[in-house]
């Protein structure tokens, strides 16, 4: 598909869009079909940890190999992902200004993500990590908003400074991989093999979870986000929050903790205490903002931080619950990034301050950032709602006074939610209008009506029937690793 | 009598390499010499034809295992051969660059360079070559002198007559520290052959002495830190296709060859040289970052890249294993089409436009859309992001360095990436993201020079998806 793209000239920026939508379309539908065929082969009694092996010799003597699979949480990935970057497609209908590279550069961005959750070779999952960062800083540098350049290179460096961490924990990794010598990269055999000591462990833990951590936005590594987000536009905010964000959460969960289980129990302390309070800073901190795309960046700090909080409780409950928030989560931030757009683009400020009435004048959009809003803020039959609950009800299985604290600092959070999500719906949506300018403005068009409602009906799709989502994630062996 | 002599000459028949090279360099003379003035556009023809030839034939020299010849003064194995081949692949590089250089601006000199460039490359053959302290000098200061020449090729330009004068101070100043440290050598082991040093080497001060003044020596030609103030005005004064032809060719070479000479003579005491390595990374790294950040002059800006380049590659000698070597080699190599795609740009646009500032780089996207393009593949790859060659050849010579336990130096090593991605992104962003009122108008590059940046974006795009080279590498390669 990029290989089209690139051949076409950029003049016909419409047929480039039919490109991106169709391509985008077929990946949706591969993500469908893989979901479907692999709940069908589970069904069928397929118990490997991994489905849909693929393994290909890379370079031999390192013992790298081009290594891919899915399991349950791949699965819900990678569904996520597929539903964003048709929906960022679309977001990014009305992109003028060098479209041609600008899609490029989002598709190379898209097979980063996508490379990174189906691989199982620790060499290739750092390859598409770096894949999808890279893109960035060109994507937000150049079509961006605001302090741009500085926005861009911030993001950039702090993130490469998450992956020289985490290079050291893969070599770390790698050279603790095996106790006879065959040292190898694929996550599945280091994990079976189990041969790192825990006192290398107690070193390369941290190290690989800050690195992925600095990804998943955990404080005190948080600042790249607003400042990213708040710049980078509409169609890579929805990419950059939904999906990006979550590579931070699969990785720790999948590299930092389930190879290195000893000092994932042993430090969880020091990580509980930093991502405890990234939720309630993120939280407080989205109340206080007054640009859009600030308070939804701080309340994307917020609720990732909940996705790595609920990880470190390390029980069957919590870790269905961090996976379902990723998902949950993904979809609703892109949906309010991709609104923030829409209005953004109508209105040229998103000051809350200057906004007002918005519901009187564009009621779709309205009524489509309410529902944006209320699945955030953990409404009974929306996403938000079954992912946040299933965390705290596994983090209340821990009975020890550390725990309790932590995790009823956690719950607060969900209040300060709904308090600065009905203080930008009170303000922008309703009440009189601020500028007479404003007035004359129109309702979201045939593209962004597919965007929007497709995440919508996504978020309560998983709203009302969460059974098969969450079961296919709570049977995946590497959660059942836990339960030891 | 005749045995000695048969001896004798069956030494030579392992330099194949060299032999061909003394021909085409004889060749290029001659041709110089008989072609006239008006021949001069055939001579460059002659030149990279008879070098592209000698080029590839050496591919087809192997040996299976080490050989040497002259009592053990010349040795080779496939791994120098190789490593030959890869120098003669710049040097036909630098030379497609700086054939629209030596058309207009350098016509009267075109045979000159042509044959002083082939001049240091014999030298660094015989440097790479080499199994004893003497022939390594001779080799090393055949690669020099000629290259100061080179430098000083602007006859007109102050600049270059300072780099080439501050090139050969500096040249002479390190060999004679250099030569200092050899013959301390020779006189406590008594001997300057590699292996004879290695048994006779026991950590004596004199010997650590003598060793610390060969890494010194080394230093210089590496352009390690504390050795490196040379560089920069070196960089920026000398043409540019000669400054790209240091930067690679020469720094390769004498990298390799400083990797050959500590596992083979100081193997036995490794720890000692690995602890200096240590900090001497450190320094190299950072400083070159560090510097490179407030740097306007594109040549000069890498220079000091090419500064914390070269500490990137000690990370993979002082590991001191096979891995270490393999990565080393696969570093250079790739180094060289990456480094050698930027300074083709510059190159480029400098013979035009006489622009070489980062500011005169600002919209370069808008104008020159393929340029733009590729140096923005080659600040990448400098960088170390995947999925360009530069990436798979830092994750190795990383490797090599956590290999050996040494995860703090690869941590600090890491660090410093961040530091220089941010120096190449400066770069992309003057081309892609910085408006300019006066950019740099559409140029029309040369046959030459688009043969060589296809080459080397080529080379930065698909080589580290293709394993067998570095399988193959692997395979040659050898430890202490």
């Amino acid at each position: 598909m990029m290989a089209i793209i690139f051949c076409l000239g950029s003049e016909k920026k419409n047929i480039i869009r039919m490109v991106m939508a169709v391509g985008a379309l077929a990946i949706l539908g591969t993500a469908v079909y893989v979901t479907l065929d692999f709940l069908a082969q589970r069904e069928a009694g397929d118990a490997a940890d991994f489905l849909f092996r693929q393994d290909i010799v890379w370079y031999q003597s390192l013992n790298i190999n081009y290594s891919v699979g899915v399991d349950g949480i791949s699965v819900a990935m990678l569904l996520l992902s597929s539903v964003i970057v048709l929906t960022g497609v679309f977001a990014s209908w009305g992109m003028e200004i060098q479209t041609k590279e600008y899609f490029l550069w989002f598709l190379m961005l898209a097979i980063g993500v996508f490379g990174f959750f189906i691989s199982i070779d620790l060499f290739t999952m750092f390859l598409f990590y770096e894949v999808a960062l890279i893109p960035m800083y060109l994507l937000i540098g150049l079509w961006g908003t605001g302090r741009k350049e500085y926005s861009a290179m911030k993001l950039t460096l702090m993130l490469m400074g998450g992956s020289a961490f985490l290079m050291v924990g893969i070599f770390g990794i790698y050279y603790f991989s095996s106790a006879d010598g065959q040292l190898t990269f694929n996550i599945v055999e280091i994990a079976k093999n189990h041969a790192m000591p825990v006192d290398k462990q107690l070193i390369f833990f941290p190290l690989t979870f800050v690195g992925f951590g600095v990804l998943g936005a955990m404080f005190p590594f948080h600042t790249w986000s607003p400042d990213g987000h708040a710049s980078a536009p509409t169609a890579v905010s929805m990419l950059h929050a939904g999906v990006l964000m979550k590579l931070g959460g699969y990785g720790c969960f999948r590299i930092a903790m389930n190879l290195m289980p000893e000092a994932a129990d042993q430090l969880s302390w020091i990580f509980i205490i930093l991502t405890g309070t990234s939720v309630v800073y993120g939280a407080f901190s989205a109340c206080v903002q007054n640009d859009l795309k600030y308070i939804n960046a701080y309340s994307s700090v917020s609720h990732c931080g909940l996705v790595l909080f609920a990880l470190l409780m390390m029980n069957k409950t919590a870790m269905t619950g961090a996976i379902l928030q990723m998902v949950s989560h993904g979809l609703m931030t892109a949906l309010f990034f991709a609104l923030i757009g829409m209005i953004y683009g109508r209105t040229h400020t998103r000051d809350i301050r200057e906004m007002g009435g918005m519901m009187k004048i564009m009621p779709v959009l309205g009524v489509c950032y309410v529902i944006a809003g209320l699945a955030s803020l953990g409404l009974p039959g929306l996403s938000g709602f079954v992912a946040e609950m299933t965390i705290f009800v596994g983090s209340f299985e821990h009975t020890d006074l550390f725990h309790r604290f932590f995790v009823i600092m956690g719950c607060t959070s969900i209040v300060i939610t709904a308090v600065y999500i009905l203080r930008v719906v009170g303000k922008v949506l309703f009440g009189p209008v601020q500028d007479k300018h404003h007035e004359s403005l129109t309702d979201a068009v045939w593209h962004e009506k597919i965007a929007a409602f497709g995440l919508i009906i996504a978020i309560a799709g998983i709203g009302l029937a969460p059974l098969w989502l969450s079961d296919m994630i709570s049977n995946s062996s590497i959660i059942m690793h836990f339960m030891k | 009598m005749i045995e000695t002599l048969k001896d004798y000459y069956s030494g030579f028949a392992i330099m194949n390499q060299e032999l061909t090279l003394v021909l085409v360099l004889i060749f290029v003379l001659l041709a110089d010499l008989f072609l006239g003035e008006k021949g001069k556009k055939n001579l460059q023809f002659a030149a990279i034809g008879s070098f592209a030839l000698a080029t590839i034939s050496g591919f087809t020299v192997s040996f299976g295992g080490s050989q040497e010849a002259f009592a053990g003064m010349y040795v080779t194995s496939d791994m120098h051969v190789l490593v030959k081949n890869i120098l003669n692949i710049g040097t036909l590089l630098v030379f497609f660059f700086a054939h629209y250089w030596n058309k207009n601006e350098n016509r009267n000199q075109s045979g000159e360079f042509y044959f002083l460039t082939l001049s240091t490359l014999l030298g660094m053959y015989l440097m790479v070559s080499s199994g004893n302290f003497i022939l390594f000098y001779i080799g090393l200061e055949t690669a020099s002198i000629p290259m100061a020449a080179l430098v000083a090729f602007n006859k007109k330009n102050r600049d270059s007559a300072e780099a080439a004068a501050k090139y050969i101070l500096t040249a002479a100043f390190s060999s004679g520290v250099m030569l200092f440290g050899i013959s301390l050598i020779y006189g406590s082991c008594g001997s300057l052959y590699f292996d004879e040093v290695a048994n006779a080497f026991q950590g004596l001060p004199v010997q650590i002495l003598a060793m610390v003044f060969f890494m010194a020596g080394m230093g210089f030609k590496i352009s390690l830190v504390p050795f490196h103030l040379w560089t920069a005005d070196t960089y920026q004064g000398a043409p540019t296709s000669v400054t790209a032809y240091l930067s690679v060719m020469s720094k390769g070479a004498a990298a390799f060859t400083f990797l050959c000479i500590l596992f083979k003579a100081f193997h036995n005491y490794p720890e000692i040289w690995q602890n200096i390595l240590w900090w001497i990374i450190v320094v190299t790294i950072t400083v070159g970052n560090l510097f490179a950040i407030r740097q306007k002059n594109l040549k000069r800006f890498l220079a000091f890249s090419s500064i914390s380049q070269a500490g990137y590659i000690m990370l993979g000698v002082i590991s001191g294993s096979p891995l270490g070597m393999t990565s080393t080699v696969y570093y250079i190599f790739i180094y060289l089409f990456t480094n050698l795609a930027a300074f083709g740009i510059i190159s480029n646009i400098e013979n035009q436009t006489g622009k070489v500032g980062m500011d005169d780089y600002n919209g370069l996207y808008g104008t020159n859309p393929k340029s733009a393009f590729i140096m923005t593949l080659a600040m990448f790859s400098l960088g170390g992001i995947p999925p360009f060659a530069g990436f798979f050849s830092k994750f190795f010579i990383f490797a090599a360095a956590a290999e050996q336990g040494q995860y703090l130096l690869v941590f600090i090593a890491l660090l410093n990436t961040i530091i220089s991605l941010y120096y190449y992104l400066l770069v992309v962003k003057a081309m892609f993201i910085n408006k300019s009122e006066n950019p740099i108008p559409t140029i029309k590059s040369d046959n030459m020079s688009i043969i060589g940046l296809g080459i080397c974006t080529i080379g930065i795009l698909i080589l580290g998806f293709i394993s067998p080279i570095y399988e193959y590498m692997t395979s040659i390669s050898f430890g202490m």
